[in-house]
């Protein structure tokens, strides 16, 4: 079976003014949305207690919000959690003056029960599932870390690409991966769902996803520029993304489909996950196709760049 | 196939074979069971067994089985369902008293041989299985003090033993450090040499001086402290451990992150709040001479005037109660304490048990002091957290009380009792707090996570389910799109994941919820270097080459391809790993190893059963 044209030869780089135009646009609305609307932090970077409860009948967030305001936590932040039934509450310990003792400290246990009885106020049947406790210190010190290990990952791939290519493929590949953290970002920041640290770790995985993507690409354009005599730069990359799309695309969706498995069955713990992974293969996909290649192009990729330097050791360009 | 050697059959046969038996014990599911082990003094043998059985069978509770084992000294029960295990739970608790600890634990049913070449299965994080988590901090500025304080005193005789004649040594007043105040700058130099001679951790410096005030300055050096919060570190984990035990938990997870935080997960604790007062809390002990009258003692709470050797105390009722400075034994040196009823006067107890040092002192002191009284200071150090100037400051609140202050009977060293205690219940805890040590520096709760034993349950349910339908979704794809290869590639991603739960049953992995995202995430990219390989294969037969080179060029140009993407990929999840906070790190490690296992099924397995399938045989197309 076959679903790609195996001689399709579309002309995706005469479209390069039009991408790249969007992939700037993306990144700059996504800063935007980033930085005026924020995001929505989960406990694990803001600190603070979170409760999540199950009630017996499904129950409207609205109503959830108005009980909560009643019994004096109207700063909490409600969330529905996978289904109608259950709904975290993460509020900040100071909402919840009756828990803290004399000295500031607050008695998590005691946030909990407060808050289930101005559920139970309300006249629902209402039991906790879990709750948690996270110092802002504990979650300022993780916000920094992630930022770390973020551009450890970018620096490190980088590093990779230009030993095993050529330095126009590490900045090529460094910017396409900027694009899609950040748009994968920017998207949480428009729909204000949950950055927990779980995001964090999957937008990470984006970022490994996309570059495996990038480097199919790379690797193919390396080698038909080694094979061509006449070798037109832009041909040859558009060649390159023409050849390897029936994968980039079969792979896509392959991995598209264990994530909405993963988003149907494993239940809201990996909702995020799941939600993070399935934007980032589709960014990742696009930006493989209709971005990476034209950066190259600009960055002026050549043959000579790609021959092999040394004679004596043609093992390095190709490993059997 | 010629370019196939055997060598690598065999290696494809070894790793796979050796993969299943490693990832089998994950088919086990573990059982309910209730533990026990022996405290101080009591032991795990055939009678406790029959008597326990005696108990079960007295509240009609069924046994699945019941195992003895000498050499670990514990004695294992396992029953049919989880709220079976708790009825066994409390009543055997009940009965056996606290002579013996009783905890909830999920016994594992991996036959024996198994288990006897380190085949287990992989353990459960708490997203899993339910319990609580904890982040606790040492209080280094706790740490700090402590040290100081103690070479403040021993700066005192060292000055005093070398006839240094000095007007005051005291702990600075910001806290940081020791200042010894001399009279002439010759006494400070010489005192100077003389510190630095004996305490070479110090690091000293000259304050301000006027007409007759030297001050020499001495502070802990940074290589010291480091190596002081690092002690700390230790110490707690070794105390919170032995806390945990008598808390009757089983496999607790206790363990130090970074410079200064521990790590607590306790699978199967409900009550938390029982946990934390426990974690938290730092107790000790200390016994002090009585000092004076009673009536002197009124009179300094009155008059605020306290003799220079005595410090004021209070008892719980609030008497005032003047005690010697001097400390006769402290709780650190305790060796045991243990709960009980005082035959004499019927309240409840707690015996003690002091090391040699000590038990010397108290025997220099009774010995000379008997029919008067000695003082019994329960020192709790409780953490909090302050708002000053708009900053957090972490400081601790330590409370003295005055327990108790009897006179003393007899002549006595290392063994001897604290009577007078509230209740049984005060006197067990107490005696609990004892045993465990004393901690080196008090310890604060920085997170906390309760996961309910029912949520573990389900998360562990959909992720299984999670893992299989995604499996079973990526085989049905590529086996129809790719038809042969894709059923080949479908053998290799299966054993891909065996392989995975192999090897992270191996090296000890715990299993999250993250872990498993990662293990589905790991399918669905383990599959792209068949993609690869099966694109490249079409490519090269619609060039025109003959099916079994296509199969050999497919895999030799697809190889450069999937080495170059993994190890990118591997250099992301490596990040993951080293960002390393619990469950990410788990999510991390899952993806590292998945993509190590990948590379080896898809490529190699693959190409083994290819080449099985398609070699020496004259070919006119592939199915691919």
């Amino acid at each position: 079976m076959e679903i790609f044209n195996p001689h399709s030869n579309i002309h995706f780089l005469r479209l390069r003014r039009f991408t790249i135009g969007i992939a700037i646009f993306l990144v700059a609305a996504s800063l935007v949305l980033i930085y005026t609307k924020g995001l929505n932090y989960g406990l694990d970077f803001t600190g603070g207690v979170v409760v999540e409860v199950q009630y017996q009948q499904s129950v409207d967030i609205a109503d959830v919000r108005q009980a909560l305001d009643k019994g004096g936590f109207g700063h909490s932040v409600v969330q529905p959690l996978g289904g109608t039934r259950e709904v975290l509450i993460r509020l900040q310990p100071k909402d919840d003056p009756k828990a803290l003792d004399k000295n500031g400290k607050v008695n998590v246990d005691q946030v909990a029960q407060d808050v289930l009885s101005a559920l139970k106020a309300a006249g629902e049947k209402v039991t906790i599932k879990q709750h948690s406790f996270v110092s802002s210190e504990v979650g300022a010190s993780l916000r920094t870390k992630g930022i770390y290990a973020v551009i450890f990952v970018i620096i490190g791939i980088m590093a990779y690409l230009w030993i095993r290519f050529e330095r126009r493929f590490a900045v090529a590949a460094l910017l396409t991966e900027i694009h899609d953290a950040v748009v994968t970002v920017g998207i949480f920041a428009l729909t204000q769902r949950q950055f927990d640290l779980t995001v964090l770790a999957s937008v990470m995985a984006v970022v490994g996803y996309s570059i495996n993507d990038k480097v199919v690409v790379f690797d193919r354009v390396r080698e038909l520029f080694r094979l061509a005599r006449k070798a037109d730069p832009e041909e040859i990359l558009n060649r390159s993304i023409n050849s390897t799309l029936s994968r980039t695309i079969i792979t896509s969706l392959l991995t598209g489909i264990t994530m909405l498995c993963l988003f149907l069955m494993g239940g809201p713990v990996v909702h995020g996950f799941a939600i993070t992974m399935m934007i980032g293969i589709v960014v990742g996909t696009l930006s493989s196709i209709f971005i990476a290649s034209p950066i190259l192009l600009w960055l002026g990729v050549s043959k000579k760049d790609l021959m092999p330097r040394t004679r004596d050791n043609p093992e390095l360009a190709r490993r059997p | 196939m010629s370019d196939f050697p055997r060598w690598k059959y065999a290696l494809v046969i070894v790793v796979l074979a050796l993969g299943v038996l490693y990832a089998v014990p994950n088919i086990f599911q573990r059982q309910p069971a209730v533990q026990i082990s022996a405290n101080r003094g009591a032991t795990v043998d055939q009678a406790l067994d029959t008597r326990v059985d005696g108990i079960l069978k007295k509240h009609h509770i069924p046994v699945v089985k019941s195992e003895l084992d000498s050499k670990k000294h514990r004695l294992l029960i396992r029953f049919a369902n989880p709220e079976i295990q708790l009825k066994a739970s409390d009543a055997i608790k009940e009965a056996l008293g606290d002579k013996y600890v009783v905890a909830l634990n999920l016994a594992s049913t991996v036959p024996d041989w198994l288990r006897s070449i380190h085949a287990n299965s992989m353990r459960l994080g708490l997203d899993l299985q339910g319990g609580v988590h904890f982040l606790m901090e040492v209080d280094q500025q706790a740490v700090r003090d402590k040290q100081e304080n103690a070479y403040t005193e021993d700066i005192r005789s060292l000055l005093r033993d070398h006839r240094i004649r000095y007007i005051n040594v005291a702990k600075a007043s910001n806290g940081v450090g020791v200042n010894a105040v001399l009279r002439s700058s010759a006494d400070r130099d010489k005192a100077a040499t003389l510190i630095a001679s004996n305490y070479p951790d110090l690091t000293l410096a000259n304050g301000a001086s006027n007409d007759n005030r030297y001050v020499l300055t001495a502070r802990l050096s940074e290589d010291k402290l480091r190596e002081l919060a690092q002690k700390a570190i230790t110490q707690n984990v070794g105390t919170l451990r032995n806390r945990i035990n008598s808390l009757g938990v089983s496999e607790p997870l206790i363990q130090q992150q970074g410079d200064s935080r521990i790590v607590v997960e306790l699978a199967g604790v409900q009550d938390t709040a029982e946990a934390k007062k426990l974690l938290g809390a730092t107790a000790t002990l200390e016994y002090r001479a009585d000092y004076g009258t009673p009536q002197d003692a009124i009179q300094a709470e009155k008059t605020g005037i306290v003799p220079p050797e005595a410090r004021l105390y209070h008892m719980r009722s609030g008497q005032p109660v003047l005690l010697s400075k001097k400390v006769i034994a402290t709780g650190d040196q305790l060796l045991n304490a243990s709960s009980g009823v005082d035959p004499q006067t019927g309240t409840p107890s707690v015996s003690v048990t002091l090391n040699s040092a000590a038990a010397k002192r108290m025997f220099d002191f009774t010995s000379a002091n008997v029919g008067k009284l000695m003082g019994v200071v329960y020192k709790e150090t409780i953490p909090e957290t302050k708002v000053i100037d708009g900053k957090k400051v972490r400081t601790s609140k330590t409370t003295e009380v005055v327990i108790n202050n009897a006179t003393i009977q007899g002549v006595f060293s290392n063994k001897f009792q604290t009577t007078g205690l509230e209740s049984p219940e005060a006197a067990s805890q107490l005696a609990l707090l004892l045993r465990s040590g004393s901690l080196a520096a008090p310890v604060q709760i920085v997170e906390e996570r309760v996961i309910g034993p029912s949520l573990g349950r389900d998360n562990i349910h959909k992720g299984v389910l999670a893992v299989l339908v995604g499996l079973a979704a990526v085989l049905l794809c590529a086996g129809i799109y790719y038809k042969l290869f894709g059923l080949v590639a479908d053998i290799a991603l299966f054993f891909n994941l065996v392989l995975l739960v192999a090897v992270m049953s191996m090296i000890g992995v715990t299993l999250t919820m993250p872990g498993i995202a990662g293990i589905v995430l790991t399918l669905g990219m383990a599959i792209d270097s068949n993609v690869l390989i099966c694109e490249r294969v079409r490519e090269e037969l619609r060039n025109g080459s003959t099916p079994l080179a296509s199969i050999r060029a497919g895999y030799e140009k697809a190889w450069s391809t999937i080495l170059d993407a993994n190890v990118t990929h591997l250099l992301a999840a490596l990040a993951l790993m080293t960002m390393g906070t619990g469950s990410i790190k788990g999510f991390g490690v899952t993806l590292f190893i998945g993509i190590l296992t990948s590379l080896f099924t898809s490529v190699t397995v693959t190409h083994a059963i290819t080449a099985l399938l398609h070699g020496g045989r004259k070919l006119k197309s592939l199915s691919v």
